[in-house]
């Protein structure tokens, strides 16, 4: 399995080389750092819930409240730091808490009340998006301190801050989910939900860490995305989710769970932002962008199945 | 479990319409409620919130089935505004009334059909090919119309939203004769049972000798029609039609059937759950502006009434279970 998925990810990477070459052709500014380094940029914040995003699909979940996390998340921190005048780090740690909480309980409903995890978080996606607008009425905070927007705007040698906190945080995941048991447990509770009870792995517990982690991720996100745009909007997030997914779907991580992993995702990641951005250059529109992304993630899964059950047949 | 769910949707029993007599007893309390707010309770506002909720009903209808067959359609608001779009553009091309009704309806039904086909015959998961679907939809629909609303819509065109025959307005009729021709379908016929059987348990429907992919793609197809229609009822009541149309409302659909009782791991529920479920958000939609609670708290009142829904079904089936 292995191997399967070094392979999976060598011919991503083969794939992103060809998206660049290609776009490179459509437009000459895409080959240059400045623009490379504002597509990683942007692609980092999504990235943050991606990774999170992975370990929920490897479970055999799905989190489609992401999106509306990051608009309940980053009013959260906007309305303590205007309206309750508290310090913005404060402010922001309190937002990094309310979306753990959020996920958390998405994972209780999915864990503990045993409702599909597609259905919790579709009316969460709703709920969660229903009070960041009711409670701002639909306002937008801005006039963030300069420091602030470091987080989403500035450099480290060189390169974004929101990448560096991408690669830490994709490091930190990557081992988690290949060098630990608890990774193993993840993956097992995807591959086989009864087996894994039966081994004594506590099922319940490990879901409700992943989605919890999902909500952590997202107000994450969340907060870094307020610093890179400098407002907190109630819509912030809208269509994170559709993203995010297609991220994880096209690295290779398999919908019906226990596969993948996150170095996928973030090659997957930067596949779609590369596309978008070589897009945009070629003055195609955003709208034309997103049907071709909805199509890039139907078509890679249908390829994805009919080569699976070309490859269950020859063996 | 799965044969006792078969038995108990091929027979009825008072008990097993618990959900639907709910439903209707929260609805009756909900209009006493905001009936103390003046004029909710006049002809004209009920009367509306009966119009109003016709495109919901039709579409709930669709949704019905492919959740009562174990299946999830999130692409259902941006099909709706293509279905929208092309029946507005149908009659301001000046096309007769009947083109006008069927071209909608049989776009729903491709859209359905390319679905359907993913689902069943290249088993890619439900949720991922409507995830896809929606974007590709939505992204279309803005990129064909450039964003720009459809004006100069015909008069005649809204001979079916505006419409009216014996003094109840067309799109009741169009809704009540949905609701009335899927209960039949489903209650009545061999597919209706097959659905149901495809839902509560697939491989055994297939060990039955039901043709499992054949009655997934069909489902998808019927849904798309209902969309289709529902699509042009929506339509037709308004001088313009926008590219934003139903964003969201793959949510209120699915809200509606799920709060009406059809069990979202498919096999168990019923068509009239699903339309009392649509007049119950409805009603509160309605209601909750009529007591001047700001709309931006809609969608989380819509997320918790499903939450509410869902948590008695687990809670319902684990006694059952016991």
């Amino acid at each position: 399995m292995k191997a399967l998925i070094r392979r999976r990810e060598a011919v991503l990477l083969l794939l992103l080389l060809v998206e660049m070459a290609a776009m490179q052709s459509l437009s000459p500014l895409f080959l240059t750092p400045d623009n490379l380094l504002e597509v990683v940029r942007q692609s980092a914040e999504i990235g943050l819930i991606a990774l999170a995003m992975t370990l929920v699909i490897i479970t055999a979940g799905i989190d489609l409240s992401v999106g509306s996390i990051v608009g309940l998340s980053v009013m959260v921190m906007g309305m303590l730091w205007e309206d309750a005048r508290l310090p913005l780090a404060v402010a922001a740690l309190l937002a990094l808490l309310a979306g753990a909480g959020l996920g958390a309980f998405n994972g209780l409903l999915v864990t503990a009340v045993g409702i599909p995890p597609l259905i919790v978080t579709l009316a969460t996606m709703a709920g969660f998006r229903g009070i960041a607008l009711g409670m701002s009425q639909a306002r937008s905070i801005r006039n963030f301190p300069e420091g602030f927007l470091w987080l989403g705007q500035g450099d480290v040698l060189g390169i974004p801050v929101q990448v560096w906190l991408l690669a830490v945080a994709a490091l930190f995941f990557h081992l988690a989910l290949t060098r630990t048991a608890w990774g193993r447990a993840v993956f097992s509770v995807g591959a086989n939900e009864v087996a894994a009870q039966l081994s004594g792995v506590p099922v319940s517990r490990v879901k409700l860490q992943v989605y919890t982690l999902s909500g952590f991720m997202s107000a994450l996100a969340a907060v870094v995305y307020a610093a890179h745009v400098s407002v907190a909007k109630p819509d912030a997030g809208l269509g994170f989710e559709l993203t995010a997914i297609t991220a994880v779907v096209l690295g290779g991580t398999a919908v019906s769970g226990g596969e993948g992993g996150v170095l996928g995702t973030l090659i997957a990641l930067l596949m779609v932002g590369f596309l978008r951005s070589g897009l945009t250059l070629a003055r195609v529109p955003s709208e034309a962008q997103d049907m071709m992304v909805g199509l890039l993630l139907i078509l890679v899964v249908a390829v994805d199945r009919w080569s699976r059950r070309a490859g269950a047949e020859r063996s | 479990m799965t044969s006792e769910r078969l038995s108990s949707s091929l027979l009825p029993s008072w008990r097993q319409y618990g959900r639907e007599v709910s439903v209707g007893v929260f609805l009756l309390l909900l209009l006493g409620y905001f009936g103390a707010t003046p004029g909710f309770l006049q002809e004209r506002n009920l009367r509306d919130i009966l119009i109003n909720a016709a495109p919901l009903v039709i579409a709930a209808c669709g949704m019905s089935l492919v959740i009562l067959a174990g299946m999830i359609d999130i692409s259902a608001g941006s099909a709706l505004a293509v279905c929208a779009v092309v029946a507005g553009l149908t009659a301001k091309a000046g096309a007769p009334l009947a083109l006008v009704i069927l071209l909608p309806v049989l776009t729903g039904a491709a859209i359905g059909a390319v679905n359907g086909w993913l689902v069943a015959f290249l088993r890619i998961p439900a949720i991922i090919v409507t995830l896809g679907m929606m974007s590709v939809l939505r992204g279309g629909i803005i990129w064909w119309t450039r964003g720009e609303w459809i004006g100069n819509l015909p008069p005649s065109f809204w001979a079916v939203g505006r419409g009216e025959v014996a003094g109840i307005p067309n799109p009741v009729w169009i809704a009540l004769g949905m609701v009335v021709a899927t209960a039949l379908l489903l209650a009545r016929t061999p597919f209706g049972r097959h659905i149901y059987a495809v839902g509560g348990n697939p491989l055994a429907a297939a060990r039955m000798g039901i043709s499992v992919r054949r009655v997934l793609w069909w489902v998808f197809v019927l849904h798309g029609a209902l969309i289709g229609l529902s699509a042009l009822v929506y339509a037709s009541r308004f001088s313009v039609i926008q590219s934003n149309t139903g964003v969201g409302f793959e949510l209120l659909v699915i809200s509606a059937v799920v709060v009406g009782g059809v069990n979202i791991f498919g096999g168990q529920g019923t068509v009239w759950g699903s339309a009392l479920g649509a007049l119950l958000l409805q009603v509160i939609s309605t209601g909750l502006i009529f007591r001047r609670v700001s709309e931006y708290w809609a969608p989380s009142v819509q997320g918790a009434l499903v939450l509410l829904a869902v948590v008695a079904d687990a809670l319902r089936t684990r006694r059952a279970q016991r």
